[in-house]
């Protein structure tokens, strides 16, 4: 499982891909946003926290679909499936990998983020927090959402019509964490309910995707 | 025979005139392709009794 | 491919086939008077005046939305565990009409909304939680149309029900928090009417209801047919083909 995870992150640092595009992609939405909503510091510090977990949220889709695309291109899919290790296992290193590449520099990126969008001092703390607790869980979700479109040949357009009703939960409970944080008002409950839903899509999720990528190697 | 609706009139009239286009277009639809499949299946029943 | 892969299929045409014109036409009959009796033969609201006699066509299209996605869930789990294909097939068939029913209670309640609520959107739980069903309806539908295989369709597909089943009632919770957390407690007061009703509009409601869930039962019967037509014309062209 290990080796799998090394492997897994030492492609993702070589092909480049999984920490510059994501990181840059956030960094564009974010920086998109006062020029739609126009440069009022009252308006974006208002609109910060959502506007950050949205970005997040679609920085994280968009390296979805090479999580299981790439090992299915080159045959490594069918190996790891006759591979000692579960298909669940597979799915949830894929998975942890996936996070390791794009949540975390996304978490760790964000707080900077937030000073371009005037975010209160308050709330820091919790979009840190909130990104690092529920990110594994878009990372998860997403990593289900991939290995049911693997076999599909244009598969990208489609996971993100499947996985972003997924992201709701996640989305509103990160949101409104940050947001109380920003009012001042005690986060603790989002918060829990972010770590919940993560956890509970660590526990059950990596058996869908082993069933959905299963049924796809058929 | 008509009810007096009142101020709501249009909105009431759109809501049952919506509505009602949707449930017809769903039977309409569901019922024209369920023709159709069947007529096909038909043909290619006939066709492979043809020629074994 | 073996007969038996038939059988079943074919005792379900021959049983339903039959039945189609009785349930349909017993639905069109339910609607009829349902939607008569409403229409013409009730007062209206002291309060919502006549945009009351929307509730007819509102209430029992939500109401048949969820039970689609619920009963998606049930053939899906019985696909995944007993490998029917008609199971399969049925949800597949369904899907279709909750998208439909879902857009009409949205679309409904838009209209309602505009002159009772002044808006016609407001991102109240109940509202937005049927806008997060109709996108997992669509999802559904569009992984269905994308797969080729049927098997492979079907089982990819009753997976994704489950796990959508398990986030919608998450979001659906989800959506409750998050608005009361905006709002604090002054949300838009969903005052559906169908709790505090009387008499005399409950009867054609009830009627209306009945006729909605008998239109979908045989919907169903009908597209699901279709749909194993639709399947054992592709399997025998696949084999003359060879």
């Amino acid at each position: 499982m290990i080796a799998l995870l090394k492997r897994d992150l030492a492609l993702a640092v070589r092909a480049g891909g999984g920490f510059g595009l994501g990181l840059a992609f956030f960094l564009i939405v974010v920086v998109l946003v006062p020029f739609g909503v126009g440069p009022e510091a009252a308006v974006l510090s208002r609109i910060a926290p959502g506007i950050l977990w949205v970005a997040a949220l679609l920085a994280a889709l968009l390296s979805l679909d090479r999580i299981f695309a790439l090992d299915f291109e080159d045959g490594s899919l069918p190996l790891l499936a006759t591979s000692p290790l579960p298909l669940e296992g597979v799915a949830l290193i894929k998975g942890a990998a996936h996070w390791i590449t794009t949540g975390l520099p996304l978490t760790l990126a964000a707080p900077a983020l937030g000073f371009l969008l005037n975010m209160a001092p308050g709330a820091y703390l919790w979009l840190l927090l909130s990104l690092a607790l529920g990110t594994p869980a878009l990372s998860m979700i997403g990593t289900f959402g991939a290995a049911l479109t693997v076999g599909l040949r244009r598969g990208g357009l489609l996971m993100s019509l499947l996985v972003l009703p997924l992201y709701v939960p996640t989305l509103i409970f990160g949101a409104e964490a940050v947001q109380r944080g920003a009012a001042g008002l005690p986060a603790t409950t989002p918060l829990l309910m972010v770590a919940g839903i993560t956890l509970g899509c660590y526990a059950l999720l990596p058996f869908a995707a082993a069933a959905a990528l299963r049924v796809n190697l058929r | 025979m008509m009810p007096e609706l009142g101020d709501y009139a249009a909105e009431v009239l759109s809501a049952y005139a919506a509505s009602l286009l949707l449930l017809v277009a769903l039977v309409g639809l569901s019922l024209r392709r369920s023709r159709k499949v069947r007529a096909q299946l038909d043909a290619v029943e006939a066709r492979r009794k043809d020629a074994p | 491919m073996s007969i038996w892969e038939y059988a079943n299929p074919k005792k379900f045409i021959a049983t339903s086939t039959p039945l189609v014109p009785w349930v349909m036409g017993l639905a069109v009959a339910g609607l009829v008077v349902g939607l008569v009796w409403g229409f013409f033969f009730t007062p209206d609201d002291y309060r919502q005046g006549s945009t009351v006699k929307i509730i007819y066509l509102h209430v029992p299209a939500a109401l048949m939305a969820i039970n689609a996605w619920f009963m998606m869930l049930v053939a899906s789990l019985i696909w995944l565990v007993r490998r029917h294909h008609v199971s399969a097939l049925a949800a597949r068939a369904a899907a279709p009409i909750g998208v439909v029913m879902t857009l009409i209670a949205l679309l409904t309640g838009a209209i309602w909304g505009q002159p009772m609520w002044g808006t016609w959107w407001a991102w109240d739980p109940r509202l937005t939680s049927f806008l997060i069903l109709f996108l997992f309806y669509l999802g559904y539908i569009a992984l269905w149309e994308a797969i080729d295989d049927p098997d492979t369709a079907a089982d990819l597909t009753s997976v994704l029900c489950i796990v959508g089943s398990v986030f919608a009632v998450l979001s659906r919770y989800a959506v409750r928090f998050w608005n009361q957390g905006l709002h604090q407690g002054t949300s838009v007061p969903v005052a559906t009417g169908g709790r505090t009703v009387d008499d005399v509009f409950f009867v054609p409601l009830v009627i209306c209801m009945v006729a909605f869930g008998l239109l979908f039962v045989g919907l169903v019967l009908i597209r699901t047919t279709t749909e194993i037509r639709a399947r054992r014309m592709r399997a025998l062209e696949a084999r003359m083909r060879r």
